[in-house]
């Protein structure tokens, strides 16, 4: 117990703003945003505070606290995090203020970025309701990584669905009401797969000596010792409740169809949230849960998981070399990376756990940055197609050159970010699953076509008729961009920020995850990481 | 009845004096103080002039549920006991069901008594035994009757309710069915629009309902010939009930066996279960919406409360027998309620196919006899209950012209933008209904499937799943409907109810969220009140 609710002040920060803006009376409700930046700047605040709070050399999870929820059932509020919560902890922070203020005018009659051209008077859309639902879902984001009770966890897992499902649904696109529903019946599905799954891990605990339990150091610690034995089909099946859930969510390949509708009918803004931090969720749930709490099965199903994320790598990056649509395109490449995500999760390595890690903060601000750019390409010529644009290099430099940059990230070039945490994934992968390397390998050349021939065919050339005129950045979107650019770089030559956090958390996974793999190594393995994270 | 009869001959021969059974007036009040009001509801019909009655009618059953309320409260430390002769059993499981229903029916009558809605009138036709398109019937209308005798029937139900899940013998059991079926039959028929489709209602409800009556009696007179006994149990070791013979194997099992079977269709019709789930959609349909909520909510607690007696006390000791049977009967309802809830385009009939499939997920938590399947059932069915009352509440809300409901879906549309708050608090229920984190019905399946686990029933909780997943569309497509689409442009318009309305609509919202997010006491109390007099 920490004397300080650093974690629940962070959680709850947000939620003050949605109340002070369910106040708000109508004609004053343009005041909605100031007020939800504000909020999500003072929640930034807070999660810096908690990263300095954090003891780099401590136990693994600090700045813990916990309340009886629901006795009957042994649930509790309890939140903790260690260096992989954190720093997903920290993007999350990061990202929602920056996705406040590219939201800015999302709301407005016309002018949203995806207000479909020549449609009917489009009906108005509520501005109060789309800042408190960013700020209600980021509050869910910043719980979800910090919830150390099974159940909590669960709960706010689902709970996110449903502010994402109303922004994708009210203010996205023209088939926004599809891609709401095609988003929250997938993930739905997948939910409750894993709350069947909740239920059998807590009805095990119960048969067991550590008694009825949602805690999740309790239940790892009793998977550890050997206290909490599950029968060898009992543990598959619970995985993969689990598995299946995060699967959707990460989205892997065959569960990734929603994605790309999804990502493509909402807003630039809602994107960046979807795909930067809720289907951040689902790898978490992989490198936390899964591993942990079931670790016979994931070593059992691991050549099937290498498989499908391997198939993921290489097949989103091929179907984002033919999309034609910018949002998809983007949708696609996520599909890839996250894909790498999960080899660098299931390694079962301490390079890969490090590199995946890594790669969920890198991607969530250069894939953010990314779809916010092409929020602001959209808004200026009001299609999504990459056929629209043309040359605009010559009339909107900025725009094309920060877009270089994150795009260049985003393929893993040496000196940003992405590339320590891709190249991680990839070491360590080949440790152990030298064939799951290789293919993932493929991906980095693929991903430079795929961002390259975008870039080409957008910025450079003449100039399309429809782009004359464009408008360079202006100065909100400079500041909507420019820290994720800063922090691309800054990230891409020092890790160690943030590398600090994550080495000892993955060297305090506790040693029934890694040693059943490849014992006589570990101790090598550690050392190795840590000099590797320190002269990235 | 012959052992009755042969019991009072034998007395009237015997000249010893009669002597009256004792009765605990005390532990019978919440039952008598309804049925005594619904008496007094009779009288008032009969003598006070038709101006009043409205009025009369409306505060003499509020008045009369919230007494019974407070009657059950006062109980809730009464030791574990059987009163009136060993008729009713009165425990922490028959106050906690009595309290719900009070509960729910209170909340349910304010929604039965709006006027405002419809200029002065209520949802109930002007008289109910004018032909529908009559010459009578248009000056009953013209002259603004109003069928007060609802508030009567409607008491006479609730008393029968009350007494269902108490009822500690077969034949007061079979007398609380009655009493609960008969009135509901007939105010199902007094729908003031669509008079036809109504009445057909009523006399679907009426003659299937008589069919599960008579398989309910027939049952009921098999156990008797198996145990000897009307009583589900007895400890009187001269004069032992269904559950002390069961554990005995008094007899061959042909007569216990099929006993259960009859008398578990009674009461599986009753709950809306598959395969005797056909009336639901209809009668809901049919009947005025404000009596859907009613009955559809307090109907089923009662007689899932009569289910878990005659399970869990006569019958525990034949579990093997009926458990098979019972998980069979959750897994058809829910796959039932969740496939052809999909293809209805009605928001009262989905709401139908949708109360069968939580049936099924209710079901589930009757394969155990275990402390722990009871206690979820009893946190599920008050939660269930209020989330439904209220959504048919909001159906009320939506009329189009002439003051006939739009139940049909696409009527619905955009009535996010066109009516924000009732749009809102349908979301709000719809969500609970598909088992949305931070809503009272996630809570209770939870708790239902944690039961069914521990149990050792991962099948049903797979089924149960999966079928959440199904229910989830339909639940989406009406928030789809109305919020991602827009206004039409002859859409329904909106009526603004009155206070009470607005009352029941914020305590069922409110409780359903509260429960979601602060379980903890009513999870404590359903704990503590899963002890069955046995």
């Amino acid at each position: 117990m920490s004397a300080f609710p650093y974690l629940s002040t962070t959680i709850g920060t947000p939620l003050l703003g949605v109340a002070a803006i369910a106040v708000l009376p109508k004609e004053r409700a343009a005041l909605a945003r100031p007020i939800a930046l504000l909020a999500s700047l003072v929640a930034l605040g807070f999660a810096i505070a908690d990263a300095v709070a954090f003891k780099t050399g401590g136990p693994r999870f600090q700045l813990s606290e916990s309340y009886a929820w629901i006795p009957t059932f042994h649930v509790n509020y309890s939140v903790a995090v260690d260096g992989v919560a954190l720093v997903l902890i920290l993007m999350t922070a990061v990202l929602v203020p920056v996705v406040i203020l590219a939201s800015w005018h999302d709301a407005d009659a016309r002018g949203g970025a995806l207000t479909p051209q020549g449609s009917p008077a489009e009906s108005k859309r509520s501005v109060r309701g789309l800042f408190a639902q960013l700020l209600a879902l980021e509050t869910l984001m910043l719980g979800v990584f910090a919830a150390t009770d099974i159940f909590l966890f669960y709960v706010i897992f689902e709970a996110t669905l449903i502010p994402a499902y109303f922004l994708i649904g009210s203010y996205g696109g023209a088939r926004r009401s599809y891609a709401a529903v095609k988003f929250l019946l997938y993930n739905l599905l997948g939910g409750l797969l894993m709350l069947a799954a909740v239920i059998g891990l807590y009805v095990a605990s119960t048969h067991s000596p550590v008694g009825a339990a949602f805690s999740f150091q309790t239940l790892s610690k009793a998977v550890g010792d050997g206290s909490l034995t599950m029968a060898g089909s009992t543990e598959k099946w619970l995985f993969l409740g689990f598995f299946i859930a995060f699967a959707v969510k990460a989205p892997m390949w065959p569960f990734h169809t929603w994605l790309p509708d999804a990502a493509s009918e909402a807003t630039p803004g809602t994107a960046v949230l979807l795909v930067g931090v809720l289907d951040k969720i689902g790898t978490f749930g992989m490198l936390r849960f899964c591993l942990e709490l079931f670790p016979h099965a994931s070593h059992y199903f691991t050549p099937l998981v290498l498989v499908l994320a391997v198939i993921s790598t290489i097949y989103g990056a091929l179907l984002a070399i033919g999309q034609t649509d910018m949002m998809r395109l983007i949708a696609y490449t996520s599909v890839s990376h996250f894909g790498l995500i999960t080899i660098g999760v299931f390694a079962l390595t301490a390079r890969g756990e490090v590199g995946a890690t890594l790669y969920m903060v890198n991607h969530g601000l250069s894939t953010g940055a990314l779809f916010l750019l092409a929020g602001f390409m959209i808004s200026r010529r009001g299609s999504k197609s990459i056929d629209a644009f043309g040359g605009v290099q010559k009339v909107a430099p900025l725009l094309a050159g920060t877009f270089l940059a994150v795009g260049l990230s985003s393929l893993a070039l040496p000196g940003l970010s992405s590339f320590v945490s891709e190249f991680l994934v990839l070491v360590g992968a080949f440790e152990k699953y030298p064939v799951a390397a290789i293919f993932g390998t493929t991906a980095i050349v693929l991903a430079a076509l795929y961002i390259l021939w975008w870039y080409q065919r957008t910025m450079t050339g003449p100039v399309a008729s429809s782009v004359e005129g464009f408008k360079d950045l202006n100065r909100r979107e400079l500041a909507v961009i420019g820290p994720l650019v800063a922090l691309i770089v800054v990230l891409g030559f020092v890790p160690s920020i943030l590398t600090n956090f994550i080495n000892p958390a993955v060297s305090q996974i506790p040693a029934h995850v890694q040693i059943t793999q490849q014992a006589p190594h570990s101790v090598a393995q550690d050392s190795a990481t840590q000099g590797n994270g320190s002269g990235q | 009845m012959p052992s009755i009869l042969a019991a009072s001959t034998a007395a009237a021969s015997n000249t010893a004096p009669f002597t009256a059974p004792h009765v605990e007036w005390g532990k019978l009040s919440p039952m008598l103080i309804v049925l005594g009001a619904a008496t007094m509801g009779v009288l008032v019909e009969a003598f006070a002039p038709r101006a009043a009655r409205y009025r009369l009618q409306v505060g003499l059953t509020l008045l009369a549920l919230a007494a019974a309320f407070a009657a059950v409260i006062a109980l809730h430390d009464t030791p574990t006991s059987v009163a009136a002769a060993g008729a009713v059993a009165v425990d922490k499981t028959t106050l906690f069901f009595q309290g719900t229903i009070l509960a729910i029916s209170f909340i349910a009558v304010l929604v039965i008594a709006e006027r405002r809605t419809e200029g002065g009138q209520d949802a109930f036709a002007a008289q109910g035994g004018s032909v529908p398109g009559s010459q009578q019937e248009r000056e009953a209308v013209r002259a603004g009757w109003l069928t007060t005798e609802v508030y009567p029937l409607v008491l006479f139900s609730i008393g029968g309710m009350l007494l269902f899940p108490a009822a500690n013998d077969l034949l007061t059991m079979f007398v609380a069915l009655e009493v609960l079926s008969l009135p509901l039959y007939l105010v199902c028929g007094l729908a003031r629009h669509r008079r036809l489709l109504s009445q057909e209602a009523a006399l679907k409800y009426f003659l299937l309902g008589a069919f599960s009556s008579a398989f309910f009696l027939y049952g009921a007179a098999l156990l008797y010939g198996y145990a000897g006994s009307v009583q589900l149990s007895n400890s009187d070791p001269h004069n032992p009930g269904i559950a002390q013979a069961v554990a005995a194997h008094a007899h061959g099992p042909a007569l216990l066996y099929t006993g259960i079977a009859l008398l578990g269709m009674g009461l599986l019709f009753k709950v809306g279960a598959a395969p005797f789930h056909m009336w639901t959609p209809d009668v809901y349909e049919g009947a005025p919406t404000p009596i859907t909520g009613f009955m559809s909510a307090a109907t089923k607690i009662a007689a899932f409360g009569a289910l878990v007696r005659v399970l869990d006390v006569g019958l525990a000791g034949s579990v093997d027998v009926w458990r098979p049977v019972i998980e069979i009967v959750a897994i058809l309802t829910m796959v039932v309620g969740g496939i052809l809830a999909l293809t209805q385009r009605n928001v009262k009939r989905m709401l139908a196919y949708s109360a069968i499939l939580n049936a099924g997920y209710i079901i589930m938590a009757l394969v155990s006899t275990g402390h722990d399947a009871l206690a979820s059932l009893l946190f599920f069915l008050p939660t269930y209950g209020i989330a439904l009352v209220g959504s048919f509440a909001v159906v009320t809300l939506v009329r189009d012209a002439g003051g006939v409901e739009a139940t049909d879906l696409s009527r619905w549309a955009g009535l996010g933008k066109s009516a924000p708050i009732p749009a809102t608090l349908m979301s709000i229920f719809l969500l609970a209904f598909a088992g949305i984190p931070f809503t009272s019905i996630f809570v209770g399946k939870f708790a239902v499937f944690q039961a069914a686990l521990a149990a050792g029933a991962p099948q049903l909780v797979i089924v149960a799943v999966l079928a959440s997943a199904v229910a989830a569309f339909f639940y989406l497509r009406v928030i789809v409907v109305m919020f991602f689409s827009d206004p039409m442009p002859d859409g329904p318009t909106i009526a603004n109810p009155s206070i009470a309305v607005k009352t029941a609509l914020a305590v069922s919202a409110l409780v359903t969220v509260a429960m979601g997010v602060a379980p903890a006491a009513l999870l404590h109390l359903s704990n503590a009140a899963a002890v069955l007099a046995r």
